[in-house]
């Protein structure tokens, strides 16, 4: 089977800063990956790499086989869908014309059902005429979630299992759309796409990600099951946090920060 | 954990605040309609008035009650009315979708090719080479080449328009701030520039360069008309293909990637639309401004922020929109004419306030 993404032996240095150093990793088809590290680990990078925004300045990306800078820009959009933290826009589209969006060049008649299938899984169906600048935070960011997907959907169709790439997807949301956004996007696992996310609430990605990417100062740090990455140990050496890791949910692990003070 | 747990996360009963859009036939009708009606006004309206009972004849939609009024209803009209409406109008089209255009690429209402230098660097072009050529080559040969305007008023434009996306851009990001100061600073230089060759010129020369500089749409002809037709055209044929790319890009640059649109394509060919436009605007009538800002804010306050529907609206708003104002140009001070240019910047430029108040108010800063 080919690998959705496959990543070999990248690095990224800007000037004298090494952002990324010899990272390896393969996302399969239908799996769930979470990104996760302290801040200034090198996870925003590695996605804008594997989204195609930036070139590495060593090794390659490859998507569904073929090296990612080969792709044009519009099939590139076929076959992987990006969310990016904090979207702003400048003039007051509504939230149905921003997810409309996500349908590209299909004849508006075709894309609206699946516009109003997306406005329904995202519970956004009321909001669907607000000019987007007048929700707040999470409201727009589920809009965005909602186009994304919808981008993704229309790749599906043309050319089977895509990428999601979702970048801290969760960060203005609340409990209950944090826990709606991994529903879907384990959904879409199971229909066959890869989706990889940054996520800083490690209880969430344990509970989202069928694999746990750790990243320290660039690196790969650990790598496996989130029972096998989010141990004691590596979140005292790389988060640099006492904690206590529990097993209550069943074989999921569960983060207790010991004292609300760093080491 | 399953989706069963949760309560049903839709309601489908709308919530208060949210707009409709109208119909696309509705509003090219209307914008139609309203076009036609002022040009019918412009037409029966100047120094020769030609009332609408006569206006049909000298169209040659009727039989002339008056022979002898009819011979001079028709020169007017076709030799000095027609082609006028014809050229405001077009002016009017070319500089509200440079407008929109170019708020859509910097992302930024506040975006008009004559605030921000992009007009002035046309006009220095224009006026350089109006002096050089008249000086250097022959006596009045720039007037005699007049083609030739428009082509280095382009230039000038393109020059403006990459250098104000080269200063205020950095890394897909535009600054509000960074670009209309540059844009002030760039437009500071080219009139600088215009004001050293006005130093240079003749009598005769700063007659003509001072007069087309404050945007007048005097010395209208069809030769002049028949010159801004490609560039009207090129414009119309070309809105469909940035449609789509422009109201991406409204999410950011990267965003417009992610979504398939080739970014830095889709940026040339604007910044080379908008100084195209610009560039013939500014050599036919000289700089007229704020066109390009008030006609697409209008309209997406009507319509909507979609380019499908705001690009060809503006085209229809910003003809009938400076076709008015000429109007109202020719008959506020008759028999003389007020530069159309200063009209639009009496009225413009409360209007740039007022809406930098509002976006103030929405950004909160």
């Amino acid at each position: 089977m080919t690998a959705a993404l496959e990543v070999s032996g990248i690095g990224m240095r800007i000037k004298s800063a090494t952002l990324l150093d010899g990272i390896d990793l393969q996302v399969q088809p239908g799996e769930t990956v979470a990104i996760v590290g302290p801040n200034g680990a090198g996870k925003s990078t590695l996605l804008r790499i594997l989204s195609g925004d930036m070139t590495p300045t060593r090794g390659s990306v490859r998507l569904k086989g073929t090296a990612l800078s080969s792709y044009p820009a519009d099939r590139l959009a076929a076959h992987r869908a990006v969310l990016s933290q904090h979207v702003t826009i400048s003039f007051p589209f509504t939230v149905e014309e921003v997810v409309r969006m996500g349908a590209g060049d299909m004849a508006r008649v075709k894309a609206q059902p699946l516009v109003d299938a997306m406005l329904d899984e995202i519970g956004l169906n009321a909001f669907r005429d607000r000019e987007l600048p007048t929700l707040s935070g999470g409201e727009q960011q589920r809009a965005h979630f909602a186009r994304v997907l919808l981008q993704l959907a229309v790749g599906e169709a043309k050319h089977g299992p895509g990428v999601l790439l979702l970048d801290e997807p969760t960060s203005s949301l609340d409990l209950r759309y944090q826990i709606n956004l991994v529903e879907i996007g384990r959904r879409r696992a199971a229909s066959g796409t890869a989706v990889i996310a940054i996520l800083h609430d490690l209880n969430l990605a344990a509970r989202f990600a069928d694999r746990i990417v750790v990243l320290h100062r660039g690196r790969l740090a650990a790598t496996g099951t989130p029972r096998e990455t989010i141990t004691n140990a590596m979140l005292r050496d790389v988060f640099e946090v006492n904690t206590n890791v529990d097993l209550i949910a069943g074989p999921l692990p569960h983060v207790l920060p010991q004292a609300m003070q760093a080491i | 954990m399953s989706a069963a747990e949760l309560p049903a996360p839709v309601t489908t009963r709308p919530v208060g605040g949210g707009r409709r859009r109208p119909r696309a036939i509705v509003v090219f009708v209307t914008l139609t309609v309203l076009l036609l009606a002022i040009a019918l006004l412009a037409a029966t309206i100047g120094a020769a008035g030609i009332p609408l009972s006569r206006l049909w004849p000298a169209l040659g939609l009727g039989a002339p009650a008056d022979p002898a009024t009819f011979a001079r209803d028709q020169l007017v009209l076709w030799s000095i009315r027609i082609p006028r409406i014809a050229i405001s109008a077009m002016i009017g089209a070319l500089l509200a979708v440079s407008g929109t255009i170019m708020q859509g690429l910097f992302r930024n209402p506040l975006a008009d090719p004559a605030l921000v230098g992009v007009s002035s660097g046309g006009a220095l072009a224009a006026a350089f080479t109006i002096v050089i050529l008249d000086n250097a080559i022959a006596p009045n040969a720039a007037a005699r080449a007049f083609e030739l305007l428009p082509l280095s008023a382009f230039f000038g434009s393109l020059v403006t328009t990459l250098l104000l996306y080269r200063i205020s851009s950095r890394e897909g990001r535009t600054s509000v701030a960074i670009f209309l100061l540059s844009g002030l600073a760039i437009a500071a230089l080219a009139n600088a520039g215009i004001g050293l060759l006005i130093f240079m010129a003749d009598d005769r020369q700063l007659r003509d360069i001072t007069f087309w500089l404050l945007g007048s749409l005097g010395g209208a002809t069809w030769s002049k008309a028949t010159l801004l037709l490609p560039f009207l055209a090129a414009s119309a044929a070309v809105m469909p293909f940035i449609a789509r790319g422009l109201d991406v890009l409204v999410l950011g640059e990267s965003e417009a990637f992610h979504s398939g649109i080739n970014v830095e394509r889709l940026k040339i060919i604007c910044i080379v639309l908008v100084s195209a436009m610009t560039g013939a605007a500014v050599a036919i009538c000289g700089v007229i401004g704020f066109i390009g800002i008030v006609v697409p804010h209008l309209l997406r306050l009507a319509i909507g922020p979609g380019h499908r529907m705001l690009l060809p609206a503006s085209a229809l708003f910003g003809a009938a929109l400076l076709a008015f104002a000429d109007t109202f140009a020719r008959v506020l001070a008759a028999p003389a004419e007020i530069p159309v240019g200063i009209l639009t910047a009496t009225i413009g430029a409360p209007f740039f306030l007022y809406v930098l108040l509002r976006q103030r108010a929405l950004v909160g800063s």
